[in-house]
C-alpha cells in the first residue's frame, strides 16, 4: 500500500521537517546578510553618519543623504502612534472590562477585517477620503493651504492600519490578567474605574508598552498606503501639512530607475537594510522586555 | 474627592465608547467608500477582459490579467509556504515539546521574521533575482511572497497545534506510533480547522500585498501563462491605474480595489465558515 515502510517514512518526514526548520530559522540572517552585501558598495564608500544625517539626495551626482527619508518616516510613524495609541487602549479596556462577552464577538470580526484589508486599499481610501478631508477641512481650519497629500494624511491612514494590530495584543493582555486581582481590588471597596486605573493598567503596563513597540515597528515599515498619500517630496517637513517621503516609499518608488545609476541599487538596498534593522531592533527589545516582566511576575 | 472620581470615570467611559465606536465607524467608512466608488466603474468588461490597446488612456479592456495573476501568484505562494510551514509547525509542537527553551527560541525567531516589513522581502527577493540572473517573473514573485507569508502561516498553525491535549499524544504513543506518525496523522487531523484558517489567512496576505511583488513579479497585460514570465497583480494594477491622470482609468482603479476587497472579504468569510464546520470532527477531552 505504501512505497516506503514506517521507519523510512519517518526518516523522510523528519528530514523534511529539519530542512524546513533550518530554512525558516536562517531567514532573518539570510535577509540581513543579503541586504548587507548588496549595500556594501555604499557603506564602503561613504561614512555611515554621512549617509544617515546628510540632507542631500542626488543619486545622479552620487549624493546619498537619507536624512529626509528617515525624518519623514519618524514623523509619520510617531504621529500615527499618537493617534492610535490612546484609541486602542481605551477600546481594549472598554471591550474587556465594561461590555458583555457578546460585544467582543462583534468586535473581533471587525478587527479581523480591518487587519485583512490590503495596504493598497487603505491607500485608495486615503486618496478618496483622507486627502480631500485634509485639504478641504483640516487645512483651512488651521489656516494652511495644502493639497492634502501630507505627513498628516499618511499618519491618519497608518493609524487606522495599525489599530487592529495593537488592539489585538492589548485585548489579549487585558484578558490574561488574573480575575482574582480584579476581585481583590473590588472587594477592598475600589470602584470599577479605580480598579481599572490602579490595578489593571498597572499590571498590564509592560504588555501595553510591548504592544505599542510592536505597532511602532509595524508602522515604520508600512509601504504602499503611505506611499500613496504622503506626497513623496524629498524635503525636510516643517509641519504635518507638508508633504514628505518615507524610507519604504523611497524603495518602492525608485525600483525602475535604480539600475541605470551607479550605486543607486546599493542605496535602495541600504534603505531596506535600515528598515530591517529597525524592525529587528524593536522586536528584539520588546521581546526581552516581555520576557523580563514575565520572570518577575511569575 | 469622591465626586471627582465619579466624574473622571464618566469622562473616561464616554471616551472609551467614542474610541470603540469610532473604530467601527472607520471600518464602515472604508468599506462604504470603496464600495460606493468602485461599484460605479465595475462592469463585466473589466472582470472578463485583458487590457486592450490604449487601455491606460481610457480605452477598452479590463483587469482579468491582474485578477488571474494575483490568484495564481497567491495560490502558488500559499502552497509553497504550506509545504515548508506545516512540517516546521509540527516539528515545534511534536518533536520539541519537552525542550521549552528551543521552542521559545524558534517562536521568537518566527515573531522577528513576522515583523519584517514586506518591502524588505521585496528588496531581498529582487537582489536575489539579480544575483541569480533571473527576470521579474511569476516564479520570483511567488518565492518572495512565500518568504513573506511563511512566518504568518507557521505561527498561526503553531497557535492551534499548541491546543492539542497531551493525553492525545500519550494515547497515540501507547498504540505504538512514532513521532512523525503522531505529527502527520493525529495532530493534523485534530487541528484541521485551525490549519485551514492559517492557510486562508496566509492566502489573504499573499493576495493583498503589493510591496513584495513590486520588484519581483513585474507587470504585464497578458494572462499568466508561464512561471518564468512577468505577471500582473491586483494591488499593483490598482496602484498603477490610480497614478494615471485619466479619470476613466482612475475609476477602473476603484473598481479593481473593490474586486480586491471582495476577494479578501470572501476569503475571510470562508475561513470562518470552514472553521466552524470542521470543529465537529475534533476529539474533545
Amino acid at each position: 500500500m505504501y512505497l516506503l515502510n514506517r521507519i523510512q517514512r519517518h526518516r523522510v518526514n523528519y528530514t523534511w521537517m529539519i530542512v524546513s526548520l533550518l530554512l525558516v530559522a536562517s531567514l532573518p540572517f539570510l535577509l540581513f546578510l543579503g541586504l548587507y552585501l548588496k549595500s556594501f558598495l555604499l557603506i564602503h564608500d561613504y561614512h555611515l553618519s554621512d549617509l544617515l544625517f546628510s540632507r542631500v539626495w542626488k543619486p545622479g551626482s552620487g549624493k546619498f543623504g537619507f536624512y529626509p527619508f528617515i525624518v519623514g518616516s519618524i514623523w509619520v510613524t510617531l504621529l500615527a502612534m499618537l493617534i492610535s495609541a490612546p484609541i486602542c487602549l481605551l477600546t481594549s479596556i472598554y471591550v474587556t472590562q465594561y461590555t458583555r462577552k457578546r460585544f467582543l464577538r462583534i468586535m473581533h470580526p471587525a478587527i479581523d477585517i480591518l487587519a485583512g484589508i490590503p495596504s493598497v486599499v487603505y491607500g485608495v481610501w486615503g486618496i478618496l477620503v483622507i486627502v480631500p478631508f485634509i485639504s478641504r477641512f483640516v487645512g483651512p481650519l488651521f489656516g494652511v493651504q495644502t493639497l492634502g497629500y501630507s505627513i498628516l494624511a499618511a499618519a491618519l491612514v497608518l493609524s487606522v492600519m495599525i489599530i487592529p494590530f495593537i488592539l489585538n495584543i492589548l485585548i489579549e493582555v487585558f484578558r490574561t490578567i488574573p480575575v482574582e486581582l480584579k476581585e481583590a481590588s473590588l472587594s477592598l471597596g475600589a470602584t470599577q474605574w479605580q480598579t481599572v486605573k490602579s490595578v489593571l493598567v498597572k499590571k498590564a503596563l509592560p504588555g501595553i508598552i510591548a504592544a505599542y513597540g510592536f505597532g511602532l515597528a509595524r508602522a515604520f515599515g508600512e509601504t504602499m498606503a503611505v506611499l500613496m498619500v504622503v506626497g513623496n517630496v524629498v524635503k525636510l517637513p516643517k509641519s504635518v501639512f507638508d508633504p514628505g517621503y518615507t524610507l519604504p516609499a523611497l524603495i518602492a518608488n525608485n525600483y525602475g530607475e535604480m539600475l541605470s545609476i551607479p550605486k543607486y541599487e546599493s542605496a535602495l538596498m541600504f534603505a531596506a537594510l535600515i528598515l530591517l534593522a529597525v524592525s529587528l531592533f524593536f522586536n528584539l527589545v520588546m521581546h526581552f522586555f516581555i520576557d523580563r516582566y514575565n520572570k518577575f511576575s511569575a | 474627592m469622591k465626586l471627582s472620581g465619579k466624574i473622571e470615570e464618566k469622562v473616561f467611559k464616554v471616551l472609551m465608547v467614542i474610541a470603540t465606536y469610532s473604530i467601527l465607524a472607520v471600518l464602515a467608512i472604508i468599506i462604504y467608500s470603496i464600495f460606493a466608488k468602485g461599484i460605479k466603474a465595475l462592469s463585466w468588461e473589466i472582470l472578463s477582459q485583458v487590457p486592450q490597446g490604449g487601455y491606460y488612456y481610457g480605452k477598452g479592456g479590463g483587469i482579468l490579467n491582474a485578477i488571474l495573476g494575483s490568484l495564481s501568484l497567491a495560490f502558488g505562494a500559499t502552497l509553497l509556504a504550506f509545504i515548508v510551514g506545516l512540517p516546521v509547525a509540527l516539528y515545534i509542537n511534536v518533536f520539541l515539546v519537552r525542550r521549552k527553551k528551543l521552542i521559545t527560541l524558534f517562536r521568537f525567531i518566527l515573531d522577528l521574521v513576522w515583523g519584517i516589513p514586506s518591502i524588505v522581502y521585496g528588496a531581498f527577493g529582487f537582489s536575489m533575482m539579480i544575483m541569480l540572473g533571473l527576470q521579474t517573473s511569476l516564479l520570483a514573485g511567488m518565492l518572495t511572497v512565500t518568504l513573506f507569508i511563511l512566518p504568518i502561516m507557521i505561527r498561526s498553525m503553531d497557535e492551534i497545534l499548541q491546543t492539542v491535549p497531551i493525553g492525545l499524544s500519550e494515547a497515540t504513543y501507547s498504540l505504538g506510533a512514532n513521532k512523525s506518525e503522531l505529527a502527520f496523522k493525529i495532530f493534523t487531523r485534530q487541528t484541521i480547522s485551525g490549519i485551514i484558517t492559517a492557510i486562508l489567512l496566509s492566502f489573504g496576505r499573499a493576495i493583498g500585498d503589493a510591496a513584495s511583488v513590486l520588484f519581483t513579479a513585474g507587470y504585464t497585460d497578458n494572462l499568466p501563462n508561464s512561471l518564468m514570465e512577468p505577471v500582473a497583480t491586483l494591488p499593483l494594477s490598482i496602484f498603477f491605474q490610480l497614478s494615471s491622470p485619466v479619470p476613466a482609468v482612475q475609476d477602473r482603479a476603484y473598481a479593481s480595489a473593490l474586486v480586491l476587497t471582495l476577494i479578501i472579504l470572501l476569503v475571510s468569510l470562508f475561513s470562518r465558515g470552514l472553521g466552524k464546520r470542521y470543529h465537529k470532527t475534533k476529539i474533545n477531552f
